[in-house]
């Protein structure tokens, strides 16, 4: 049986790789080697997923170099030379072997005004926005987020400044601004516009080129630059 | 725990590493450039004696890599001003391709001309 040469990081930020030999199997995904080597080499691996479908955003790892979701992966894709390299996803703290703790990127959603604020009651009627409307097109663009870190963890920005709000934060606050129904703008263009904000962006596009949903949020962030900009000589912001 | 290379190394990371590698060499060039017009102000002869030196073949090549700098500094800048200001999505790398060939096409036309 052909065998992969999997390295694995252990322990927190100041780890180690640790190298394991794991069956090669068609179809195989590198989540699926990862849970190999947890229920039969090491029990103590820690790794997180959930749907293993592409669904949940838990399983988001650096695979040899670049963040991926591991369930969607096929080993075949990304092996080199029958090695693997599987680290945490970078630009968060470590909990432990590939765990991070999610905390600054989610945080960053709520810092980037990321929830969305209705000005209607239940008396109101159903708000009605055509799909092939100009606004509905360009929230539909990047509303497929499911937040698994992947741009996050790809962006030097976020690496260089760790106040930047971040590729996905970033895209959830252009999603809201193109919401007609939302009426919290003023403030979350405001929030968008500071130093850690939309301005910060260097257009490496890390974040769109890593996205598994093939989101830009570098797009979403251009038109952040423009709204704010807007904003701003209208006296708004 | 940082990134490396493995994750820089997409097309847009280079065109990023190209525009800003291309502005500092240009940058760093500058003051040449002016002490260069700078010898006008004290004759023709300076000037005339500057021009000459910079006919080597060795300067004409510096001089060669200068314009290609030029035109990629200027071309990644157009670049950027379609991401920030056009709607698009699916073309930026077609945008990427356009500013590395007319980068080339401008160094090409320079040595022509040479």
């Amino acid at each position: 049986m052909s065998t992969l040469s999997v390295s694995v990081w252990r322990g927190t930020e100041s780890g180690r790789f640790q190298e394991f030999t794991v069956p090669r199997l068609a179809s195989q995904t590198v989540l699926d080697v990862v849970t190999y080597i947890q229920r039969t080499l090491d029990p103590t691996l820690a790794y997180r997923y959930a749907c293993r479908v592409g669904m949940c955003g838990s399983c988001a790892m650096t695979v040899n170099g670049r963040a991926r979701w591991t369930c969607r992966t096929h080993v075949d894709n990304v092996a080199q030379g029958e090695r693997l390299e599987i680290a945490p996803l970078r630009n968060l703290p470590v909990v432990r072997d590939l765990v991070t703790d999610m905390t600054p990127f989610f945080d960053k959603w709520a810092g980037a005004r990321g929830r969305f604020q209705g000005g209607a009651t239940r008396k109101d009627d159903f708000a009605r926005v055509a799909p092939g409307s100009p606004a509905r097109q360009l929230a539909d663009a990047g509303i497929e987020c499911i937040g698994c870190g992947a741009c996050y963890s790809s962006c030097d920005v976020v690496a260089w400044n760790p106040a930047y709000l971040g590729p996905a934060a970033l895209n959830r606050a252009w999603t809201l601004v193109n919401d007609v129904r939302d009426t919290g703008n003023r403030a979350r263009l405001a929030a968008v516009a500071g130093d850690a904000g939309c301005h910060a962006c260097h257009t490496h596009m890390s974040c769109s080129e890593r996205c598994p949903k093939q989101i830009s949020p570098t797009a979403s962030i251009a038109g952040l630059k423009r709204a704010t900009m807007e904003a701003a000589l209208k006296g708004e912001i | 725990m940082k990134s490396d290379f493995r994750a820089r190394n997409h097309p847009a990371y280079w065109a990023f590493l190209a525009h800003r590698v291309s502005g500092v060499l240009l940058s760093l060039f500058l003051p040449l450039h002016f002490w260069a017009l700078g010898r006008a102000l004290q004759g023709e002869a300076g000037l005339d004696a500057f021009l000459r030196w910079s006919e080597q073949p060795l300067v004409k090549f510096a001089e060669t890599v200068l314009v290609l700098l030029l035109a990629a500094h200027l071309t990644g800048g157009l670049r950027l001003l379609a991401l920030e200001f056009l709607a698009w999505r699916d073309w930026q790398k077609g945008l990427l391709a356009a500013a590395a060939g007319l980068t080339l096409v401008a160094g090409l036309l320079f040595l022509l001309n040479v």
